[in-house]
């Protein structure tokens, strides 16, 4: 007994794998392009977010 | 419902633009660090127990509760919910209403996300000590609790976003974006997992059966470690590593890329917790493949913390809290380079089942979860009580000796997986199996009692902590509202940039970004999983498998009771070892009735798959009784009570009836008579036993837990109809 034939007898299942790769490839490309082209100054706004916290201390 | 937004908040002017004044709450904070503290022992003190159980199996006294398969979900849960997740819950308290420049949304909120938390974990290990246990790993508690989580759960979401929305911070650092994924996707993974139909206030019967229940099980499983475990972790590391090294975080950019990375890659990998087995093809390439993939962001991540460090080495030298944190992230960098590793399949016919994998997750929980843990508690007690840790050479001794407790703990059951892995596989010149079961067990006990020495030491050092932080908030003033300044986001959000990008536009959006992260993971974890639901047409797929029998549904309850499928699997790979020392591998089509399927993931014991029919009765009797009297040097427990207590016959009913809900194909009616063939049952059963000279009576529950064991596997046994 193989678990693969009754795989097959649903209609498209090949494409399951290949419409995940479509939405997650394009999405991630998108926030590589878009990291790699933060400004300088909004990156350091940023990263010190945790050192300023309206506090004294 | 008190929804105070900022107590004492009072606005005055300060430059050019508006202050507000607020305060940020401390007191939730300490009550989770000292709830983290409090549970870490607790669960950690069952864990040691556990672990000289293996060593000396009489340390269970004969008593159900501290018996190993019910100590040890007490041990797990315990570690993962109560420890790390108090963990969580103190670090996102204090670092969320710092990010936002926002005190937490309610107060109210707080208050009963916390008790609602205790009370949950007080709940679970009451319940798990009587034996309550749905028997799916690390998903143990019964329906009630299931729920009570959904609703605090809910609750700390309301109050998670309640505080982000009310911000005053333009941008959502990185460590809240950690936060949101954690909140939403512990939330799906729960709920899908937890669907089980309920017989009664503390049994119920997972909805799923067999291949379908054992996927969505490691979907959970795997996933739980990702996104309570790590997610939520990697949030306090950006933002506590920073906050303790006083400097940001080596680079922001990769911070990003690590978080994208991760949820998207991470919801993927779960079938490689079932490779081998009777899993699609497919869907275990796929685990795979995702697995493999997840090391690049995750050593991103790590070189991401240890470069944070980079030229403040000196600080690390005499620092405490920079000590743990450098050894936590390290032991991330290890685990995750350890887990692609064993997720390759020729890697995993070697180390599943052993103790390699215990000493791989707890690396990961030892290493990065509880190191991480006290590094912030040691950095968090001293601010918030205004003063310095009580004694520093005390932390550092609390370093070394959990640094040494988790070598001591890892570095034999590498050796004992490893080792034993090896002698199930070998055989003789003659082509039989050298060593039987047992011989590899006795062989790496001397292992046993290392880790167990590893579990001590890191015991010891958590104690010497707890003493130092005791006398630290002793010395200390506790504020418990820290007062703070920032502008309204109106105000600062006017000082914006032109020019805006999608990303920030989500980045400012909490809510869609919530939605966003939902989809993500949902849609990775449908992909996963809905082919094999579709596939209905498993059930009649092995003609001779049958529904169990009333007696042997008893005692498949029992079995989960009891915690069996901890150390003992039921799913023969199809391996030339693993036929040859169990019987022919198992096949999907053989589990279609078992609501939940009780594959196990831990051989301690030998796999039980084909165990039906391979002994007599008595040999079973005697061995629940005294399983040593059977199998010389065994290190299974005994369990007396079995002996004693009567199988409860009033359950019968109800028990049919939901077997029959979830698709089980009793005839009409067979409710009624079910406790009529139990009786029968018992009674050959019973009369087997007494040719063997052993006298019991029918009621008792080791006669169905003896019938349920010499079911197993049998169907396939019995008849050669099999599909090709």
């Amino acid at each position: 007994m193989r678990f693969v034939n009754y795989l097959k007898g649903i209609v498209g299942v090949e494409t399951y794998p290949l419409i995940s790769l479509a939405i997650f490839v394009p999405l991630f490309i998108l926030v590589l392009i878009w990291v790699f082209k933060l400004e300088k100054k909004t990156v350091e706004e940023m990263e010190h977010l945790p050192m300023n916290d309206g506090t004294d201390s | 419902m008190d929804f105070t937004l900022n107590r004492n908040a009072d606005l005055h002017n300060s430059g050019g633009g508006v202050m507000e004044k607020f305060y940020y709450d401390n007191q939730t904070v300490k009550l989770f660090g000292y709830a983290t503290l409090f549970w870490g022992v607790i669960g950690m003190l069952a864990g040691l127990w556990i672990a000289l159980e293996l060593v000396w199996p009489s340390l269970n006294f004969g008593f159900a509760p501290i018996t190993f398969g019910r100590l040890r979900p007490v041990h797990t849960n315990a570690v993962v919910f109560a420890f790390v997740g108090n963990g969580i819950f103190m670090g996102v308290y204090y670092s969320l209403q710092r990010l936002c420049k926002a005190r937490m949304f309610s107060d109210t909120l707080s208050k009963v996300h916390f008790w609602g938390w205790q009370l949950i974990i007080a709940a679970a290990a009451a319940t798990l000590l009587m034996g309550f246990n749905t028997s799916k790993e690390y998903a143990e508690l019964e329906w009630p609790i299931d729920v009570a989580i959904t609703l605090v759960w809910v609750i700390f979401g309301v109050n998670l976003m309640g505080t982000i929305l009310k911000r005053r911070e333009r941008h959502l650092y990185v460590a809240i974006w950690f936060y949101i994924a954690t909140w939403i996707t512990v939330a799906m993974l729960h709920i899908v997992n937890s669907i089980e139909i309920p017989v009664s206030l503390f049994k119920s019967y997972s909805w799923y059966a067999g291949v379908q229940d054992a996927l969505v099980q490691w979907w959970y499983g795997h996933n739980a470690v990702a996104f309570f475990l790590t997610t939520p972790y990697l949030g306090l590391m950006y933002y506590f590593l920073p906050k303790a090294a006083e400097r940001p975080v080596y680079s922001y950019r990769l911070s990003i890329i690590h978080f994208w990375a991760l949820i998207f890659i991470y919801i993927w990998a779960g079938p490689h917790h079932l490779l081998y087995t009777a899993l699609p093809d497919w869907a275990q390439s796929l685990g795979t493949v995702f697995s493999v993939m997840l090391l690049a962001p995750s050593w991103g991540g790590m070189i991401n913390g240890l470069f944070t460090l980079r030229g403040a080495w000196d600080k690390v030298r005499e620092s405490a809290v920079l000590k743990f944190m450098v050894v936590a992230i390290t032991a991330y960098g290890m685990a995750t380079f350890e887990g692609p590793l064993l997720s390759l399949k020729n890697v995993n016919a070697i180390s599943h089942y052993t103790d390699w994998t215990i000493a791989h997750v707890h690396v990961g929980a030892l290493g990065w979860n509880g190191f991480l843990t006290f590094g912030v508690i040691y950095w968090l007690i001293p601010k918030m009580f205004r003063t310095k840790l009580y004694s520093e050479g005390l932390a550092n001794t609390h370093f070394w000796i959990g640094t040494l407790g988790i070598v001591f703990y890892a570095v034999p059951l590498y050796w004992a997986g490893w080792t034993q892995s090896m002698m199930w596989k070998q055989f003789t010149p003659e082509g039989q199996l050298q060593y039987q079961f047992l011989e590899t067990v006795n062989y790496i006990i001397p292992m046993y009692a290392l880790r167990a020495l590893g579990g001590l030491l890191f015991l010891t050092g958590v104690l010497i902590g707890i003493y130092n932080l005791v006398k630290t908030v002793k010395m200390g003033d506790f504020i418990a509202n820290e007062p703070a300044e920032a502008m309204p986001l109106s105000v600062a959000t006017a000082n914006g940039h032109s020019g805006e990008h999608w990303h920030r536009w989500i980045e400012r959006r909490p809510v869609q970004m919530l939605i966003g992260s939902l989809v993500v993971v949902a849609i990775g974890g449908l992909i996963e999983l809905v082919p094999t639901f579709l596939v209905n047409s498993n059930v009649p797929t092995i003609a001779s498998v049958k529904p169990y029998t009333p007696l042997e549904l008893h005692g498949r309850d029992i079995y989960q009771r009891e915690g069996c499928y901890l150390c003992h699997s039921q799913m023969i790979r199809p391996f030339r070892d693993e036929v040859a020392r169990y019987g022919e591998y198992s096949k999907a089509g053989e589990f279609v009735y078992d609501h939940p399927f009780q594959w196990g993931s831990k051989r301690t014991g030998p796999d039980l798959a084909r165990i039906g029919g391979k002994y007599p009765d008595s040999w079973h009797y005697n061995h629940m009784l005294e399983p040593s009297s059977m199998a010389p040097g065994s290190i299974m427990p005994t369990y007396p009570w079995l002996f004693d207590d009567e199988i409860d016959k009033s359950k019968t009913e109800g028990i049919i009836r939901a077997m029959q809900t979830l698709g089980v194909p009793y005839p009409e009616g067979y409710d009624q008579q079910a406790n009529k063939e139990l009786d029968e049952q018992a009674m050959h059963i019973v009369e087997s036993l007494k040719k063997d000279k052993i006298t019991t009576k029918k009621e008792k529950e080791i006669v169905a837990l003896i019938a349920y064991l010499q079911r197993m596997g049998k169907d396939i046994k019995n008849a050669s109809t099999s599909n090709p």
